[in-house]
């Protein structure tokens, strides 16, 4: 089962990664560029009986390693979610 | 005092705070492998600097859930004493024996550079021999060291007087020029509620002899030789 997780720093702590991203892409030209905060994106392919107990996995995962509570909170997206992205693409 | 200096892939200090422990202390040292979960012949483990896992993922995140951090837990609540220093800070926060965690500095450049810190609690055996309000010079050498905490862990800190070290000027003002990170109050350094988990940013093993530029670092480890009983266990004020 495909799962995809996604990190971000917590609203209200400072991103100085995305500060400096966007700095640069208002310097390309993207005057109208208001907020940019810069995450992660890791996606887990595991075994699992139900879509439910994939998720209930990957969210141990967060919580023993793949977030810190401190600075980020996280979001677990499932493949059936991921489909109308995919059929975007 | 038997030190061990615990290694992971990675690690850079290691050799340093072994060198000052044998050669400069005169103190048995060991290295402790990331695996190794059996602590019992050491009475302080060090966590030294370095990149342990490249800082994959997070910076101390995967060596915070190591073995030989695991066993750490049943060496603290023994009252055994750690020190860590950069990395190894990083490690004891994302490992949770520590409160906060470090991020990426607020000026988005690698500092390697001498910085001055006051000392704010003396509760701890590492600083027990210093004065509140001493400055001590030591060097820092981070990407990740910018200090953060929640609003409530910030006050259990002060409450407890868990905040050890400061940035300052060398007067010991502390000032936002003397912030080489973006720190959260300037905070250098942290300890558990009991004193005995230490971690900061800067380097000790990097001013523990006067080629060295400085010896400063070197009152940390005198202070905690100095504050031990013989059993191993540290000496309340």
């Amino acid at each position: 089962m495909r799962v995809r997780v996604l990190v971000r720093l917590k609203p209200g702590i400072l991103d100085v990664q995305g500060a400096a991203v966007k700095r640069a892409l208002i310097g390309l030209g993207f005057a109208e560029l208001a907020e940019l905060r810069v995450g992660k994106v890791i996606e887990v392919e595991l075994a699992a009986a139900t879509p439910a107990a994939a998720r209930a996995r990957v969210e141990e995962m967060c919580r023993q390693l793949l977030a810190n509570p401190v600075l980020e909170d996280y979001t677990i997206e499932m493949a059936d979610d991921l489909a109308p992205r995919g059929a975007s693409r | 005092m038997r030190f061990g200096v615990v290694v992971f892939p990675g690690t850079w200090s290691d050799c340093d705070f072994h060198y000052v422990i044998s050669e400069v202390l005169h103190q048995p040292v060991k290295y402790v492998w990331h695996r190794e979960r059996q602590l019992d012949d050491l009475d302080c483990v060090i966590l030294p600097g370095g990149f342990s896992y490249g800082d994959y993922l997070r910076a101390g995140a995967v060596a915070g859930r190591s073995p030989v951090v695991e066993a750490l837990r049943d060496f603290v609540a023994k009252g055994g004493i750690v020190l860590g220093s950069c990395n190894g800070f990083q490690i004891l926060c994302e490992a949770g024996l520590l409160p906060g965690a470090l991020m990426r500095n607020e000026c988005l450049q690698y500092r390697c550079q001498s910085t001055h810190l006051v000392v704010e609690s003396v509760e701890t055996p590492f600083t027990r021999g210093l004065r509140p309000g001493q400055v001590l010079a030591m060097p820092i050498s981070h990407g990740e060291g910018k200090y953060h905490a929640d609003a409530e862990t910030l006050a259990q800190l002060k409450a407890r007087n868990q905040i050890v070290f400061r940035y300052a000027e060398a007067d010991g003002r502390v000032t936002k020029a003397a912030n080489p990170n973006g720190s959260l109050e300037n905070i250098a350094g942290v300890a558990n509620p009991e004193g005995t988990v230490l971690g900061l940013m800067p380097h000790p093993e990097r001013a523990a002899e006067a080629a060295m530029g400085g010896a400063d670092g070197l009152l940390l480890l005198h202070s905690l030789l100095g504050s031990l009983v013989e059993d191993g266990s540290f000496l309340k004020r």
